[in-house]
């Protein structure tokens, strides 16, 4: 049975850094045959929200295709993606207080809605965790 | 024997963060772990050699692993020269491979 790693997430998108190394480590994880699972608190509820949208740059003269602009919900559907075809777990919980406080119900399918009680199950059913805070 | 996975995050010119952690391992190592130090994102500024960190040398001399995100490293235009000689470029493999072998993970 595959080894399974828990990752709580704090950051919102487009705010730090970190949220780019969060979606690369979960990326590391599946590619090397991890389950994994996500625990999205405060602001990282956002992150599959679907509502988000590419946008071109004026300044440099490139439309939305070409601007490719990242949106991390897209990462989220590519990481369940992957998940799927290397026929490992995914799960993604987002966090009900912190996403009734941001109104963030457009989220891609398959995230579920839970509480902190569900990083606590999450841990005690993984092989490891980590918890990559908020700055 | 418990073995620890220091995640360093911050410029260790910008916070004391990096400072702090480096006291934290060798604590951990008085104590009887084992203990690696992964720096990821501008956190890999203390790698460089240029940097000349008291803190680094202190790592070294407690033969704690230092590892540096190669993606961060490229990312700032760090190449595998100018790294400090107890250093090595790794990728976030080398840190699920850590966490998979059950390293207590602590990010900064």
């Amino acid at each position: 049975m595959p080894k399974t790693l828990a990752v709580l997430m704090m950051d919102a998108p487009y705010e730090q850094t970190r949220t780019t190394t969060a979606f690369r480590l979960l990326d590391a994880a599946l590619r090397n045959g991890y389950g994994v699972r996500v625990f999205a608190y405060e602001g990282a509820v956002s992150l599959p929200l679907t509502l988000q949208k590419a946008h071109p740059n004026a300044i440099h003269g490139r439309n939305a295709e070409e601007e490719a602009h990242p949106t991390p919900h897209v990462w989220v559907s590519a990481l369940m993606h992957l998940a799927q075809t290397k026929g490992l777990m995914f799960d993604w919980v987002n966090c009900g207080l912190c996403v009734d406080e941001r109104g963030v119900t457009d989220v891609v399918p398959g995230v579920r809605r839970g509480s902190p009680a569900d990083f606590w199950k999450m841990v005690a059913e993984s092989d490891n965790a980590v918890v990559i805070p908020t700055r | 024997m418990s073995r620890y996975l220091l995640i360093e995050s911050r410029d260790p010119f910008e916070s004391n963060g990096f400072a702090l952690r480096c006291e934290l391992a060798a604590a951990l190592v008085a104590d009887g772990a084992e203990v690696a130090v992964f720096l990821v994102e501008n956190g890999v500024l203390a790698a460089r050699r240029t940097a000349d960190l008291g803190e680094l040398a202190q790592l070294a001399r407690l033969r704690v692993p230092v590892l540096a995100d190669e993606f961060a490293l490229r990312e700032r235009g760090i190449t595998a020269d100018e790294l400090a000689t107890n250093v090595k470029s790794a990728s976030l493999d080398a840190l699920v491979t850590e966490l998979g072998n059950g390293a207590k993970a602590l990010w900064n």
